[in-house]
């Protein structure tokens, strides 16, 4: 039932992530309504899926990596939903759903059971802190396709090349806004996230920080982010050096995310 | 019944030949009820724009019908009928609902995706309508059109993008700025053209308009006529500093605005964006600031190179609204096909229940006695004999079918029904 689920919501971006390939390439205005139908019923079904294990598994489904990436991917069609309403952004949705499909492809490969919660797990914790770290994230993620979209945008206008997605992207000014947004919504979240990292960390092994790879690139997304901000505010960095700030942050999300468990040796060895 | 299109347009006839053909004021309802009143026409639509004067009717044989209306043409308007025979185009049956939904979609126009085109059909309907000179046929034919013309503004983008220069100039600014009534505006110098820009980006709705000349009185004047403040030359560079959108068109023979003011100015705007338009040649303004972050600067040949391609891109549109046309074609030839056989269905039911009453007349006359129980019976016999018998070509008539021309005849003939009487 579960994987069944899970297929089809995997089905549902894939198709909502060719439509957006459609949309950027071909551009018929009646495109960006299947996308959007596409991402709800692929979301229908993910949140389905992701009841299924919780049900089944009594706890969050954030505990191995095929969850946790699946997951983040609810996460950011969550937020993408809600950005969809609030700003109705053009061509949201095709900088989006390939992040997506992207993500619960990654989360398909990973291996699937439904492995007994580890004790040091087994704590409110684990809501707390993955919850903040996944929502934060999410917020990356979305200021990264808005970020790209900026770019586009900017080197149509720069350039002076009009053509193809010109008219359908939405304005700098808006980009830029929205892009802020996020970030600013993302980075409270994972301060929090790596705050109550550390209080976790402490309860289980007795010591807050211990420069786990983990840590060390939450770190260091954390800094990416707190330029981004901090260059906005003081050296009013906004515009494209914002957007090409807010692209190196996801992509040192991404690295800590999946790069850290994959690559690198952690403690963090769960997620 | 067939649809006939006598017409010329901006690309047959020069607008000295235009302006005398077209159907002004009064003419449009005089020459409306006369080509109705043409031998061989049974419904007529006038469109008659400045690009365009076109004839719609409803005919029975469309060649005897052209003559008569170019001969009621040369008459009304008082021109050579040679004259009107080279400007003319005609199209009949598929090849004027072809004709009307391309004009009604605006890929015939003189810019292709000008939306008038659509409001000017929809008016010459109405005013038709009005005049009961239009019947089933053009009523159908024209409602098509104006739906098609719809289905294409919405599903193509033919008519997004600008065409002229002070659109485009205002639609560029649309896409750096989210809302322009938020923008300060800013026009630097005067000149018609750069007034022109002005306002189109003042119908965008705009803040504030500020005024900067190197004569101060000019620019008051003109502060008035834009409904904004005027300022001095001098304070240009502080003016900058909180103007979001610029228009430049001065007389000056070097730049007003190098790149070392603009990296100070943009500090001090803390890079808040700003839109520079120079319209003036030689150019004003450094066309190196262009490469700082946040400044946006268009010159003359930019905005004309912005124009050509978007013109471009209309073109692209043009051939799938040309596609969508072909699918809606083949619709109205459908119900056009439906349309010619339903005279000989009626013909041939009206046959047979002529048939029907007579044999029972004569039944009754010869047998009086009949009680009213046992003539019903043989009435409700008759109709179900009548019934059964011309099913079968009724639904073979309503069916599509590519020879339906000759299937008519051969229903006429094996019925004996006269043609001619529809």
């Amino acid at each position: 039932m579960g994987v069944l689920l899970f297929e089809l919501s995997l089905t549902f971006y894939f198709a909502a992530t060719i439509a957006s390939v459609i949309e950027l390439f071909k551009g018929s205005k009646a495109t960006s309504r299947f996308i959007l139908v596409f991402a709800v019923a692929g979301f229908v079904m993910h949140t389905a899926n992701i009841v299924v294990r919780y049900i089944s598994s009594g706890n969050l489904p954030i505990t191995s990596l095929h969850e946790a990436s699946s997951f983040y991917s609810w996460c950011i069609v969550l937020l993408f939903f809600y950005l969809e309403y609030r700003y109705k952004l053009d061509l949201l949705g095709p900088f989006t759903m390939p992040i997506v499909f992207i993500l619960m492809l990654s989360s398909s490969v990973l291996p699937r059971e439904i492995r007994p919660l580890s004790p040091i797990l087994q704590s409110y914790w684990l809501g707390i802190h993955t919850l903040l770290a996944f929502v934060g994230n999410a917020a990356f993620a979305m200021a990264f396709g808005i970020g790209i979209m900026y770019l586009i945008q900017e080197h149509n206008l720069k350039s002076k090349h009009l053509g193809g997605l010109f008219q359908r992207l939405p304005s700098l000014q808006i980009l830029d806004e929205v892009n802020y947004k996020l970030i600013t919504l993302g980075f409270p979240l994972l301060t929090l996230a790596i705050i109550t990292g550390a209080l976790w960390a402490e309860s289980v092994w007795g010591t807050f920080w211990r420069w786990d790879p983990k840590e060390v690139w939450s770190l260091i997304t954390w800094f990416i982010y707190a330029l981004v901000l901090h260059a906005r505010l003081t050296a009013r960095w906004r515009g494209r050096r914002a957007a090409i700030l807010s692209i190196i942050g996801f992509i040192s999300v991404i690295f800590t995310f999946f790069g850290v468990n994959l690559l690198l040796k952690s403690l963090h060895v769960f997620v | 019944m067939k649809i006939l299109v006598i017409g010329l347009n901006h690309k047959t006839a020069d607008v000295e030949v235009r302006e005398k053909i077209a159907f002004n004021g009064q003419k449009l309802e005089e020459g409306l009820l006369r080509i109705r009143e043409l031998p061989g026409v049974d419904e007529a639509v006038i469109l008659s724009t400045c690009n365009r004067v076109e004839i719609y009717s409803d005919v029975k044989d469309p060649e005897q019908a052209s003559d008569s209306i170019i001969s009621f043409l040369s008459d009304f308007h008082g021109i050579d009928k040679g004259v009107i025979k080279n400007a003319l185009y005609t199209f009949s049956d598929n090849d004027a609902v072809i004709h009307l939904f391309r004009v009604a979609s605006s890929l015939d126009s003189m810019v292709v995706g000008e939306p008038q085109i659509l409001g000017q059909i929809k008016d010459a309907f109405e005013f038709a309508l009005q005049k009961k000179t239009t019947g089933i046929l053009l009523n159908r034919l024209m409602k098509k059109a104006i739906s098609v013309a719809k289905r294409v503004r919405t599903e193509t983008r033919i008519a997004e993008n600008a065409v002229s220069i002070s659109f485009a100039a205002a639609e560029l600014a649309r896409k750096i700025f989210t809302d322009l009534w938020e923008m300060s505006f800013m026009l630097l110098g005067a000149g018609e053209m750069a007034e022109l820009a002005a306002k189109h980006m003042m119908s965008f709705g705009i803040k504030e308009v500020i005024v900067v000349n190197r004569t101060y009185e000019r620019g008051c004047e003109l502060a008035k006529e834009f409904d904004g403040r005027a300022a001095r030359f001098e304070d240009l560079m502080k003016e900058m500093v909180h103007t979001d959108i610029i228009i430049c068109s001065t007389g000056a023979s070097s730049y007003v605005l190098k790149k070392d003011d603009m990296i100070r100015i943009m500090k001090e705007r803390k890079q808040k964006p700003v839109f520079i338009i120079d319209i003036s040649v030689p150019r004003n303004i450094d066309p190196e600031i262009n490469d700082l972050d946040n400044v946006y600067l268009y010159d003359i040949d930019d905005l004309h190179g912005v124009v050509d391609a978007n013109i471009l891109e209309r073109k692209k549109e043009a051939e799938k609204a040309d596609l969508i046309i072909q699918e809606e074609i083949e619709g109205f030839k459908k119900w056009l096909n439906s349309l010619d056989s339903v005279p000989t269905i009626v013909a041939i039911r009206e046959k047979a229940e002529a048939i029907k009453r007579d044999e029972l007349e004569r039944l009754t006359n010869r047998f009086p006695d009949l009680g009213e129980k046992e003539r019903k019976a043989i009435e409700y016999m008759a109709s179900a004999i009548v019934n059964k018998l011309i099913h079968p070509p009724t639904i073979a008539l309503k069916e599509d079918s590519e020879d339906k021309e000759i299937l008519i005849a051969t229903i006429k003939k094996l019925y004996g029904i006269n043609g001619d009487e529809e």
